[in-house]
This record gives structure tokens, C-alpha cells and sequence, in this order.
């Protein structure tokens, strides 16, 4: 039998370290509010709680707290512009979620090259 | 809601078929049971119905394939929605969150592009998330393997 390929290091498999490092993030976004505000930061740049939450139904204190909590996943970070906060979103955390699904699309790949077998007989 | 770019993996692939052959290997339970990995002899899918199997995967056996089959639309579609590295045979998974996956297939030159996508990760509890990728990075290795025995053989 041929060697064990090294499939970790040639296809970039998730690291135990990235495994942790992920779950916070996707804590994060678990939550319709957290998603809408990472939405429009994504869109809008940098934007003050009273930015965030014109035209909603959802309070300065609600989208503060979720706030907090996206910083804590380091996902958003502020920006003091005078005696205003700007938020703001860090897309490195983000990438790192996406790295997660990786594999799990890998397991489709997978899969697909299973069911290219059995119909191309 | 939104769909967000950690809820949802699409993956595609085309393959020199046609339709009909795809989707009886996608459909028929017992043919998709082998190659998917799971023993489901005598066993049907059919839409609103829980089909359940063995997994047959080396190192896998002691879990079970179990899937709620929501759609069935002959040549075109097959979804269902089930639980993601449902491990541990002492828990219940019934209450937790589902992800869905769902089997397009579509006529292209020289056969049939399939494309499956899966979504609803970000709805799955945190500890489950865990697992699911602790299973699939831990398992990429054996069906690597596995498939490279399987293209070896001649």
C-alpha cells in the first residue's frame, strides 16, 4: 500500500486551535439581531449605535450589548470619532468561521466523488 | 431570516449520466445507501417520512443515518433535514436544531450536473458545531483513504 498521504497539511483541514477559535464566532452570529447588525456593518462601514439602530424597533441599550458581544467574538471593534463610538466589523474572525465549513463541504466533495463512481460504471 | 456565508456549504459536481441513472442512485434508498455509506436494504425514501440506516463507513458503524425526507420531486429534487455529527447514541437529538440538505439535479452537455447544498449551521448549538467539525476533520483522513483504495483497484 502507498504511503498516507498527508491530507491535513495538503488541503488545509482545520486545526484542533481553529476548531476553539471558531466557536465563539459562530455564538456570535446565532442570533437574528447579531447577523442584521454584521449585515449592515459589512454594507455601511463605520456607523454609531444611533446609525444602527435608525429605522428598527430595536433599542441603543439591545444593540449595545449585542454589540459587545460581536467584539468579544472579535468580530466588530470601535473607532472613537470625537465623543462617538463607530463600530466597525473585522473580517479576519469571519474567515475563520468559513475555514469551518470547509470541511464539512469536503465531506460533500466527498461524497459527490462517491455517487461520480457508482453512476459512471 | 438571512442566509449568511457560515449558514450554507453548496458543493457541485458533473457527471457523465444522465438524468434518470443520477437520480435512481440519489432516490433509490438501497443504491444510495451504496455509495453513500449506509445500509438501507429494503428501505424508501419518501417525502414526510424518517428513513433510518447503519452507517457502513470503516470506523463509523456504530452510528446511525437517520433523515427526515422533505422533498421528492423525480429527476429534479431530494431534500431532507437531519441532525450533523449526531455521535453520541445516548443523546437525543430530536429536540436540536436540523440542518437541511437538499440534491438539485440539472441537464447539462454530456450529462447531469448535480449540486448539494447544506444549510442551517448557524442554528446548531455551539457544543454541536463542535462536534461536527471535530468529526469531519477527524474523518477526512480514512476517506481519503478509503477513496484512493477504491480508484486503485482495477
Amino acid at each position: 500500500m502507498s504511503p498516507r498521504p498527508d491530507v491535513s497539511a495538503r488541503s488545509g483541514a482545520l486545526k484542533k486551535s481553529a476548531v476553539r477559535s471558531a466557536a465563539p464566532i459562530f455564538a456570535a452570529l446565532g442570533d437574528e439581531t447579531r447577523l442584521r447588525i454584521i449585515a449592515v456593518l459589512c454594507a455601511g462601514g463605520a456607523l454609531s449605535i444611533t446609525q444602527l439602530t435608525t429605522g428598527t424597533h430595536i433599542t441603543r441599550q439591545a444593540v449595545t450589548k449585542h454589540l459587545h458581544v460581536l467584539a468579544r467574538a472579535g468580530m466588530v471593534h470601535h473607532v472613537k470619532a470625537g465623543r462617538e463610538r463607530l463600530w466597525q466589523f473585522e473580517p479576519a474572525p469571519l474567515t475563520e468561521a468559513r475555514r469551518s465549513l470547509d470541511v464539512i463541504g469536503r465531506q460533500w466533495d466527498y461524497a459527490l466523488r462517491k455517487l461520480k463512481m457508482a453512476v459512471e460504471e | 431570516m438571512m442566509t449568511t456565508s457560515t449558514d450554507r456549504i453548496e458543493r457541485s459536481i458533473v457527471l457523465k449520466a444522465p438524468r434518470s441513472r443520477v437520480w435512481r442512485a440519489l432516490s433509490n434508498a438501497e443504491e444510495f445507501g451504496n455509495w453513500f455509506g449506509v445500509a438501507l436494504k429494503g428501505a424508501t425514501f419518501t417525502a414526510g417520512k424518517r428513513t433510518q440506516g447503519r452507517v457502513t463507513y470503516p470506523g463509523y458503524e456504530h452510528l446511525t443515518f437517520d433523515v427526515l425526507i422533505e422533498r421528492v420531486e423525480p429527476e429534479r429534487l431530494l431534500s431532507w433535514r437531519w441532525h450533523p455529527a449526531a455521535v453520541d447514541a445516548s443523546v437525543d437529538y430530536s429536540k436540536e436544531p436540523s440542518t437541511e440538505v437538499v440534491f438539485e439535479l440539472k441537464d447539462v452537455n454530456g450529462g447531469t450536473l448535480v449540486t448539494v447544498a447544506e444549510s442551517g449551521f448557524d442554528k446548531l448549538p455551539e457544543s454541536r458545531r463542535l462536534d461536527a467539525f471535530r468529526m469531519n476533520s477527524g474523518g477526512w483522513d480514512i476517506q481519503m483513504q478509503n477513496i484512493e483504495r477504491h480508484v486503485a483497484t482495477p
